[in-house]
């Protein structure tokens, strides 16, 4: 005599399983959406966001960076390489200041090293480039990031500087 | 017979010279002790207080040890060794307030600070400092000095370690530098704010434990850490000092000392510090034929046919200049002889002799200076020759040698008797026994008194001094290469004139000093565009002395080898390997294929140059005293330091340091 498993024949007959899927689609259906229309909406960021490169300036428009390599020693992707020489009024500022785009490996030592808060990493992650060598990044370059994204790399470090 | 004193340090019985100070004898046993202001070849000044040990049984405070001799030492009451404790509480806490007080008023500037990454002060802080600061007050500021073109002052970074001060009257022999004021007022200060007039100044920037005194052609240019470091030999006096090439990319930064007690100690020259300047400006990079009275670059190719061409069956003449490694002689000799040519190395008529060994390279060690009781000069300015050699025979006179002089009356740094100016002084030294010469006595022939047309009676006469009296004998080169070359042969029989004698085309392998005979085809193979290429139909770019590796023999007669640091520029290439290219166009086989085998070959004929920092003592050949012919004056060999030399002559910053002695020259003619 074959057992008729009642459970499972009703189960079947009263499509369960399809109400149950059907219930979980109309619960996301009603929910607030989690996707962004990106690039027209952005998620938000933490000020320690570690994105591209910048080298900043003193409010008096004279660049921080004073050529110390201390930057370029502790990069662990030896993405950075600096030259340096006396200015004309003797002070001591790089003459190249290269990041090697491709290299980094955003750890964010670099801007931990650096004792005048040159270098920073900058909340900006949209510098995506066709070709290879727009990623290789020179001083005048990163001097100009610094401008751009200045107020922001402001904020964010004072927003940290209680932990430090 | 020294009786050694047992002393108990850090729990560790030892026995040590009671004339040693405590730091000597911990470092003996491998304890380090900190310290700023001693340093092992200056006089004690015990003034920065970092070297606190602890001595139990002695008064109850930390003892300096650097100042502190072992046998002054008080043993315990029942007459056990003293006891030394050298990281004790009391001691870890006497370095801590030492060093807060440094810091006290050495400005936080590191970052900016040249000396960054190898200080003393920033490694000691690490190790013995705290990590906190609690001085609130108003730090300390200093105005810089101008110390001259080579050393740039920081002079708020300065602790009073005084080692510049010590440095610069005891072995350069100059008062020019000294300390003024008291307390937090004593500043480090040069006499009547002059500029340093020394050949050796450039050593007090190494001495420096701060970044008070830092090199000024240096400035911000590199860190310690990304400099790739070869050790290497000076060419710029025939001393052969040892030295570092510190190199970034394919650049010298910059050149340092390696210490090395039989020959430099750890000083070196400005010249042999600051001339790497030179070696990057005025280099010919590439090969140059003249074609109608100019020259042409050319293809190395073209350029090496063009030798051939013009080689073939002519007669040749080979000559070198200052800078050669002995290797490249040896090829260029193998070359020469395989054309049937004459070389010589004695571009300057010196007169040594070729025959006998001993009559150039004599038969003193340099470091036998430390224990002779009397130095005889002739002919010779050291101090212009070679600055190093002349801080080692200052520091004979301060432990007490007598120095006599025969030549031009010279500022030496020390004091010296004066014998004479001419030939006929030599000849009264020989017969002259009342200055009691003897086996203790260090002879120095210099090469001013060869070049003249008698220096073989000198020599002779010298020769005859140095046997009468038994004393030790030191030929005071001044080309590096000179010696190297004599010792593979590279001369001939009667000298420079007669092998240049008819000489269809003439090998000048970078001789720029001297002029070369007219109407004939010169060959230059050299590193600068200075004279010798100026005179040449054809330029061979060759490597400098950074730019290949080689061996050089020093003045007393040791081989030492100097390692490649960077690649010669542009189409250079190393001189060994434009002989070779060379031979291989005229079909010449000379037994080599690269540096190893031309090196494996040289040493298969001269072995003695195989056995490196080695002095081969050569055999004494007694000479006759001839008569001079009149009675010439004894001439200096140089008339300016800091242009000897191709790549001296390029450098920028020899030239400040030439263009400041002409003024401090026409300053004294006009007061």
């Amino acid at each position: 005599m074959r057992l008729v498993n009642w459970k499972l024949f009703l189960k079947y007959l009263l499509l369960l399983d399809f109400l149950n899927g059907f219930k979980l689609a109309m619960k996301y259906f009603f929910k607030a959406k989690v996707t962004l229309n990106y690039p027209h909406e952005k998620g938000p960021i933490s000020p320690r966001f570690r994105g591209e490169h910048a080298l900043r300036r003193y409010p008096n428009g004279e660049e921080r960076c004073i050529a110390c390599k201390l930057c370029e020693a502790i990069c662990p992707a030896q993405a950075i390489s600096i030259d340096s020489e006396p200015r004309d009024d003797g002070s001591r500022r790089t003459t190249r200041y290269d990041i090697d785009m491709t290299k980094c490996i955003y750890c964010g030592f670099c801007q931990e090293a650096c004792p005048v808060d040159a270098i920073v990493e900058g909340p900006n992650f949209e510098y995506a480039s066709e070709t290879r060598e727009e990623l290789f990044y020179n001083k005048e370059k990163l001097l100009d990031n610094g401008d751009r994204w200045e107020v922001q790399i402001a904020r964010n470090l004072k927003s940290d500087n209680v932990f430090r | 017979m020294t009786t050694y004193r047992e002393v108990m340090i850090d729990k560790k019985i030892v026995e040590v010279d009671p004339c040693l100070t405590i730091m000597q004898a911990c470092e003996q046993i491998g304890v380090e002790i900190p310290r700023f202001c001693y340093h092992e070849r200056l006089s004690i000044a015990g003034n920065c207080r970092m070297c606190l040990v602890e001595v139990v049984g002695g008064p109850p405070k930390p003892t300096a040890s650097c100042a502190m001799q072992i046998k002054d030492l008080r043993p315990g009451p029942n007459g056990e060794p003293p006891q030394i404790k050298t990281s004790s509480a009391m001691v870890r806490k006497a370095r801590e307030g030492v060093m807060e007080f440094l810091l006290i008023n050495h400005p936080l500037d590191c970052p900016i600070c040249d000396q960054g990454g190898e200080c003393d002060l920033q490694d000691q802080a690490v190790a013995y400092g705290v990590d906190f600061s609690r001085y609130r007050e108003p730090k300390r500021a200093v105005e810089d000095l101008n110390l001259g073109p080579l050393i740039e002052t920081h002079m708020t970074r300065c602790i009073s370690c005084t080692r510049c001060v010590r440095f610069t009257t005891e072995v350069a022999g100059i008062a020019q530098m000294g300390q003024t004021g008291r307390g937090e007022d004593s500043e480090i200060t040069s006499y009547l704010s002059q500029s340093l007039k020394s050949e050796l100044q450039g050593n007090i920037i190494d001495l420096c434990p701060v970044g008070a005194l830092t090199s000024k052609p240096y400035a911000f240019s590199a860190r310690s850490w990304e400099l790739q470091k070869t050790d290497s030999i000076d060419v710029m006096d025939a001393l052969g000092s040892n030295i570092r090439l510190d190199c970034k990319g394919r650049e010298i930064m910059r050149i340092l000392p390696r210490n090395n007690d039989k020959i430099n100690e750890e000083w070196i020259s400005d010249k042999t510090r600051f001339v790497f300047d030179g070696l990057r400006r005025q280099r010919v990079d590439k090969p140059y034929i003249r074609k109608d009275g100019r020259l042409v670059e050319v293809d190395w190719e073209e350029a090496l046919d063009n030798v051939s061409i013009n080689v073939s069956g002519k007669k040749i003449a080979s000559v070198i200049g200052d800078m050669t490694s002995t290797e490249s002689i040896y090829a260029l000799r193998l070359l020469t002889e395989r054309l049937s040519g004459t070389y010589e190395c004695r571009v300057d008529k010196s007169c040594l002799s070729t025959s006998d060994r001993s009559g150039y390279v004599g038969t003193a060690a340099i470091a036998d200076l430390d224990n002779c009781d009397k130095v005889v000069l002739i002919g010779s300015n050291p101090r212009l020759e070679s600055p190093v050699f002349n801080a080692r025979i200052r520091r004979a006179w301060l432990n007490g040698a007598e120095i006599y002089l025969i030549g031009q009356k010279v500022n030496l740094t020390y004091e010296y008797n004066y014998l004479g100016e001419d030939r006929s002084a030599l000849k009264a030294l020989i017969k002259n026994v009342d200055l009691d010469l003897n086996n203790n006595t260090f002879v120095v022939l210099g090469q001013g008194a060869l070049i003249d047309d008698d220096g073989e009676e000198v020599l002779a006469a010298t020769k005859k001094i140095v046997d009468t009296y038994s004393c030790k004998f030191l030929i005071l080169h001044t080309a590096a290469s000179r010696v190297g070359a004599m010792e593979v042969g590279f001369t001939h029989s009667d000298g420079i004139d007669s092998a240049l004698e008819g000489a269809e085309v003439v090998f000048n392998l970078g001789m720029d000093e001297f002029d070369l005979p007219k109407n004939c085809f010169v060959i230059y193979q050299g590193s600068h565009g200075d004279r010798g290429a100026h005179r040449a139909d054809v330029i061979l770019p060759g490597a400098c002395y950074t730019e290949e590796s080689g061996i050089f023999v020093n003045t007393e007669g040791r081989p030492q080898l100097a390692l490649r640091a960077n690649f010669p520029p542009g189409e250079s290439k190393e001189n060994w390997a434009i002989i070779r290219a060379l031979a291989g166009k005229l079909n010449l086989d000379l037994g080599y294929n690269n540096l190893q085998e031309l090196r494996t070959k040289l040493i298969n004929e001269f072995p003695h140059l195989g056995r490196l920092d080695q002095i081969k003592t050569p055999e004494w050949v007694k000479s006759k005293f001839k008569e001079f012919s009149g009675n010439q004056l004894f001439k200096p060999y140089y008339l300016n330091y800091y242009k000897t030399n191709p790549v001296a002559r390029a450098s920028l910053i020899m030239n400040d340091l030439s263009k400041n002695l002409d003024l401090e020259n026409q300053i004294i003619a006009a007061e």
